[in-house]
């Protein structure tokens, strides 16, 4: 019976095609580790992020007059909005934690290098409109964080030359942000940037399978293939690692649910205490930082002095991240068989993204400042060393095959 | 490295922490599991700042329904505003005042802030001290200063029941020559209706509600946390077996 109904659909459309190609007959290597979960856990929460949103867009009501009131209605008068509404909040964090491990096993295993620059560019992509989509939603509150973080972050348009007010200006939509403001960010937050995201989703994992998974050894699995044309050290993505994955899920959803129940305002960070005030267009909040996750970046923007500069700094800080295909030249891929300079580099970049990260979210004192300065200057650095050292990296040899 | 780390972030959260307004917070006394606390705070909030103040969010029949209030109990104990037809505002509505934004403006100088969310914006201490922290301060339009919240616009809307006290400050020369005043005392010029303690326990209850108020699911939330926590720790295990079954034959 299900057999037949299923020859009559495959018939008309690739369904048992695909699942083969995608799933039951992806060979994927065998030595996947605790790395290797984020890519279907950013999948996941996507999935969270989407289906949450749903239904606070049932009962949100993007209105400058009524949307800081509508949350809280969502809190209150909601048969478990406060649930939906912490899911979806707790979810922002969520999303950026696993693409940020994600994006540093790229680093790691070397992930981008080629024939993989396709599916790292999209991964890059994907991670701009996540950020333009984080941003854009964190606006929806509308409370004095939500106002004053879009008013510092639109007005650094302004700073490019002659473009740069008529700009703001049609970002806005008025010349401050406003009803006008709340309305286009809605809707470019529960429709465009989605949309854009998950076609860009789509093409990221078309592209991995076209080429196939790097390994954290760093070895093309599809160069010892049995007479069949199975890889030898590849395994069926399906069952292996989607029984795998569900644990990875699990586990996951046990320190999703830890801080959704039991710490949704993150102590601050999450959900900042300046945003349960109703945003004011006449009271600028005394310390305005933005959500943990661009704090990087806002550190990178203020350690330069001139507007123009520091956003155009802060612009390559993501810029530089999609070349690193070409700037990393060397041929070994896993940070495994790679030499020491290459460790050092990555363990500066990673501190220093730390530390910027940090800087972001703390008040610009000069001290302060300076050291944003220095680790700026060592998150560049990490490009540029990496670019001259890369060529001629003192390598391990590589084995053949997957060992370990 | 995690070490480090910390170290890092303590030293420099100090610095940034001495640049606030610095007063030291009171710990509040909050309990959202003592509901005859949570029922005294609310009778207080209704009769003491309901009038200037809105809870423009709250529904006066949540709290009876969180707190074991019939509606008579909640419509006789928190209710004493009408609506413009003249009719007793119903337990279903949203605590709101008759105070608009045009008059708070002459009599006080500024907007009166709502206070549903309030306990989340400002913290639940920093409310305790701030309630229990004013000063006679002659200079002001009102007579009264607060400590954590200096020219405040509010009156001592309580001092019937603290009292009015008065701030004792010692000048101190610190360490770049300039003279600091620094607080020492706080002293009682007028003694009011309640001893300290009973003040502070009053007060204590008070912030205990705004806590409550501010996110009234908190005590179900965490409740329903436990479970979904206890689920998944179960789930993990039969979900590791089922993976390892699987997994046997891959080497």
């Amino acid at each position: 019976m299900f057999k037949s109904l299923m020859t009559w659909v495959d018939d008309r459309f690739p369904a048992t095609k695909m699942w083969n190609e995608h799933l039951a007959e992806y060979y994927a290597p065998k030595n996947f580790n605790f790395w290797y979960f984020f890519g279907s856990l950013a999948l996941l929460v996507l999935v969270i992020q989407i289906v949450s949103g749903i239904f606070l867009t049932m009962h949100y009501n993007p209105d400058g007059a009524m949307a800081f009131a509508s949350v809280e209605y969502i809190m209150r008068d909601v048969p478990y909005g406060w649930l939906i509404r912490y899911i979806h909040s707790t979810g922002a964090t969520a999303f950026f934690v696993v693409v940020y491990l994600h994006m540093f096993r790229g680093l790691m295993y070397g992930s981008f290098k080629k024939p993989r620059e396709l599916v790292w560019l999209f991964g890059m992509f994907i991670y701009l409109a996540l950020m333009a989509e984080a941003f854009m939603g964190y606006l929806l509150p509308w409370g004095q964080m939500s106002y004053w973080g879009a008013q510092v972050i639109i007005s650094l348009f302004g700073a490019l030359p002659i473009i740069g007010d008529p700009l703001t200006l049609w970002i806005r939509g008025d010349y401050v942000v406003s009803g006008a403001t709340l309305n286009r960010f809605f809707a470019l937050h529960v429709i465009a940037l989605p949309l854009v995201i998950v076609g860009l989703v789509v093409a990221h994992i078309i592209a991995l399978h076209e080429v196939g998974s790097n390994n954290p050894e760093g070895v093309e699995i599809k160069k010892h293939k049995d007479e069949n044309g199975i890889p030898l050290d590849g395994i069926p993505f399906h069952p292996y690692y989607s029984v795998k994955d569900i644990v990875g899920v699990v586990v996951f959803l046990i320190f999703f649910s830890l801080v959704l129940f039991f710490a949704p305002e993150g102590g601050g960070y999450l959900l900042e205490h300046a945003n349960f005030v109703p945003s004011d267009p006449l009271k600028t909040p005394e310390h305005i930082a933005p959500v943990w996750y661009f704090t990087p970046f806002y550190a990178i923007l203020r350690a330069v002095p001139d507007k123009l500069m520091g956003v155009i700094a802060m612009g390559m800080a993501i810029v530089v991240l999609f070349l690193l295909p070409w700037i990393d030249q060397c041929k070994v891929k896993s940070i495994r068989y790679r030499g020491t300079s290459f460790k050092i580099l990555l363990a500066l970049f990673v501190v220093s993204f730390f530390v910027l990260g940090w800087l972001g979210m703390m008040p610009a004192t000069p001290t302060l400042t300076l050291m944003a300065q220095i680790f700026s200057v060592i998150y560049f650095g990490f490009f540029v060393a990496l670019y001259f050292t890369s060529k001629n990296e003192k390598t391990k040899p590589v084995p053949e095959r997957i060992t370990k | 490295m995690k070490n480090i780390l910390t170290v890092i972030l303590m030293t420099f959260s100090g610095l940034v922490m001495a640049a606030g307004s610095g007063f030291p917070l009171d710990k509040a006394p909050v309990d959202l599991e003592d509901k005859e606390s949570l029922k005294r705070g609310a009778v207080a909030f209704a009769d003491n700042c309901l009038s200037c103040h809105a809870a423009d969010y709250m529904r006066y029949n949540r709290i009876g329904t969180d707190l074991g209030m019939t509606d008579v109990e909640v419509s006789d104990q928190l209710i004493s505003t009408r609506g413009a037809d003249g009719e007793k505002t119903k337990p279903g509505q949203l605590m709101k005042i008759a105070m608009n934004n045009d008059y708070s403006k002459v009599a006080f100088g500024t907007k009166i802030p709502g206070l549903t969310v309030i306990a989340r914006s400002r913290g639940a201490d920093w409310l305790y001290t701030y309630l229990r922290t004013f000063y006679i301060d002659e200079s002001r339009p009102m007579g009264v200063n607060n400590m954590v919240f200096a020219d405040v616009g509010m009156p001592h809307v309580l001092w019937e029941k603290q009292g009015l006290q008065k701030a004792v400050f010692t000048t101190e020369t610190g360490t770049d020559g300039n003279e600091h005043h620094k607080f020492e005392k706080m002293e009682m010029v007028q003694a009011g209706s309640m001893s300290t303690e009973e003040y502070d326990a009053f007060v204590g209850d008070l912030v205990n509600y705004l806590v409550y108020m501010a996110e009234p699911v908190q005590v179900e939330r965490k409740s329903l946390g436990v479970k979904v926590v206890i689920f998944l720790m179960f789930f993990a295990v039969i979900a590791y077996l089922l993976k390892k079954e699987y997994w046997k034959d891959i080497h």
